[in-house]
């Protein structure tokens, strides 16, 4: 099966945006998220990005691109702005990751998170087997990976329920992006690779 | 460096016999404005770019002048054939501000009534006042809306006037190193340098001409200052540092350490040339912007005036306006669902880095520009 730009987590995310939407891609990257989004969706989307060729790479694009550093919260965003936050990939890479789901939420109706999930069995017996998993969805060595968070799809649900998000929907893909599911929350847990959450809050 | 320079140029000069009322409540009854263009007008006239001048900058922006070779424009790394403002896509135009000393109409050129120079008798003119006359100008090019409008500090906040005033007229803004308004530190930086001009005993209120003198003493002292804010800290450090001119200390006042002699020189060079009375009128221009002020403080309101599509860019060295000021714009042009980008760039040149040649800043101005209609 393929993806939008090999990216299966893209495809839930397509699905949930309704066309017209403003959307707000939170480590947006070179802006191909938007993009596709602008372009299949007819959506209207700005990106928030750290990286220098990122944002060069964005404006090449023709994204709307704000350069910016999640950690320190989206001030320039204002209070319900934009019908979607995404934040794809990206969260195992923020270290305040309540605040930053909560800014999300501030700026936006409904935030969408994925995330590799580290209770995936590969990962999992990649761990037994004395060894960091490396994979799809994991794509690095543990001494230049960019994430900072090690969580699981439990782990963020405990988080969600913690904090009071709602979780309206969410996908669990395997390593090939596709779906997966199981009755059993534990097994589902050792099945998905990737997992993508749209969420909102009570107001 | 990537293209190249549009090489030689010349300059062009365009009267206005309308009377032109100002922000300030005077009237300049005819006045001149001096210009450039690089490239060429499009048969559809959509391509023409509007680069605005700083508070020292002027009309001879790019290129050179054939008979003065090493009189290079202000901004020439960033156009011509090739550059980010590519002069084989574009049609530039280049203009020296009402009240400036580089051959418009200004407090050194006659006053027609008198017959003597204006002076401290031309009035104080505005950012507004400059949207307007560049907008005759347009008028005249047979321009009816600019592809872009491009500056750098000062002549930033000129694209961010031209966007609220003539929204139909300016389908795209790069707003670079600029704030929406001045900060009380800012205004207090330019008021050190106003006085330094003010209290000089050659300044004869204003009409120093009148008295064969020039306030060059105060004016030296004003570019000084300015010439401090410009740069950062870390760049006076690795440019300067401790550094003395004869390796140890004279204990007297003379020219000691390398960062004293560097400033006489750029204060002596700047005086040379420069007119006082221009520079009293462009700090106070930039004292006086806050476009805002007309949406009672409200930048959110005042932004929803402006249709075109912005570059925001702002320098991480840059203290003058720091890229928090930017952001600000960024901010106001969001919460309109504004097309927006802004850029952070990393430069160590402190509010200067909007003049010089870097790959990353002038790729993205490249980049952002290659993707605009015309």
């Amino acid at each position: 099966m393929t993806h939008i730009l090999n990216r299966p987590d893209f495809d839930v995310i397509a699905g949930w945006i309704e066309p017209g939407h403003k959307v707000l891609d939170l480590g947006c990257g070179d802006g191909s998220l938007l993009k596709h989004l602008i372009d299949s969706r007819g959506v209207h989307g700005w990106g928030v990005e750290i990286d220098d060729a990122n944002i060069l790479a964005a404006i090449k694009n023709g994204i709307n691109v704000i350069q910016g550093n999640l950690e320190r919260g989206l001030d320039e965003f204002a209070d319900q702005a934009f019908d979607h936050v995404v934040l794809s990939r990206t969260l195992q890479t923020v270290r305040h990751t309540e605040g930053i789901l909560r800014e999300m939420l501030r700026v936006g109706r409904e935030a969408v998170v994925s995330f590799p999930n580290f209770a995936y069995w590969k990962n999992l017996r990649s761990v037994l087997n004395g060894r960091m998993p490396v994979s799809e969805d994991l794509p690095y060595q543990w001494y230049d990976s960019p994430n900072v968070r090690f969580f699981t799809l439990l782990d963020f649900e405990a988080l969600c329920r913690q904090m009071d998000l709602i979780i309206r929907e969410r996908s669990v893909l395997d390593e090939d992006g596709q779906p997966v599911d199981n009755e059993d929350e534990r097994e589902l847990n050792f099945l998905g690779s990737l997992v993508v959450y749209r969420l909102t809050q009570r107001r | 460096m990537p293209g190249q320079s549009v090489g030689a140029v010349h300059s062009q000069r365009a009267h206005f016999e309308q009377p032109l009322s100002l922000r300030s409540g005077g009237v300049v009854p005819a006045y001149d404005l001096v210009y450039e263009t690089y490239g060429t007008l499009n048969a559809a006239k959509s391509n023409a770019i509007l680069v605005c001048h700083a508070l020292s900058g002027h009309h001879h922006v790019a290129g050179h002048y054939a008979d003065q070779p090493e009189n290079i424009g202000w901004w020439d790394n960033i156009i011509g054939p090739g550059r980010p403002l590519d002069t084989d896509r574009y049609f530039i135009v280049g203009v020296n501000n009402l009240g400036g000393c580089h051959g418009s109409t200004g407090p050194s050129t006659l006053n027609p009534a008198t017959g003597k120079r204006w002076g401290a008798d031309f009035p104080i003119v505005a950012v507004i006042d400059w949207v307007h006359a560049q907008a005759r100008l347009a008028d005249r090019l047979g321009i009816d809306s600019w592809a872009a409008v491009i500056g750098g500090s000062l002549g930033g906040m000129q694209a961010l006037r031209w966007s609220v005033t003539y929204p139909e007229r300016i389908r795209n803004a790069i707003v670079i190193a600029a704030a929406p308004k001045l900060s009380a530190q800012n205004i207090a930086f330019n008021d050190v340098a106003r006085q330094a001009i003010l209290t000089d005993p050659d300044f004869h209120g204003g009409h120093y001409y009148e008295h064969h003198t020039r306030p060059t003493r105060g004016l030296r002292l004003a570019r000084m200052l300015g010439h401090i804010t410009y740069l950062s800290d870390d760049q006076m450090g690795e440019k300067f540092g401790r550094e003395l001119r004869n390796g140890s200390f004279t204990f007297d006042f003379d020219v000691e350490f390398e960062v004293e002699s560097y400033l006489r020189y750029q204060g002596d060079k700047f005086a040379g040339y420069f007119d006082a009375n221009t520079y009293l009128l462009m700090t106070k221009a930039l004292d006086y912007f806050d476009p805002a002020r007309m949406d009672d403080g409200d930048l959110k309101a005042t932004m929803a005036r402006s249709k075109a599509n912005f570059l925001i860019a702002s320098f991480t060295t840059d203290w003058r306006f720091t890229p928090a000021r930017s952001k600000e714009i960024v901010a106001a042009l969001l919460a309109n669902g504004r097309n927006v980008s802004y850029a952070e760039i990393d430069l160590n040149f402190g509010h200067d880095s909007f003049l010089m040649e870097d790959a990353h800043y002038h790729g993205v101005v490249d980049a952002w520009l290659r993707n605009i209609k015309l």
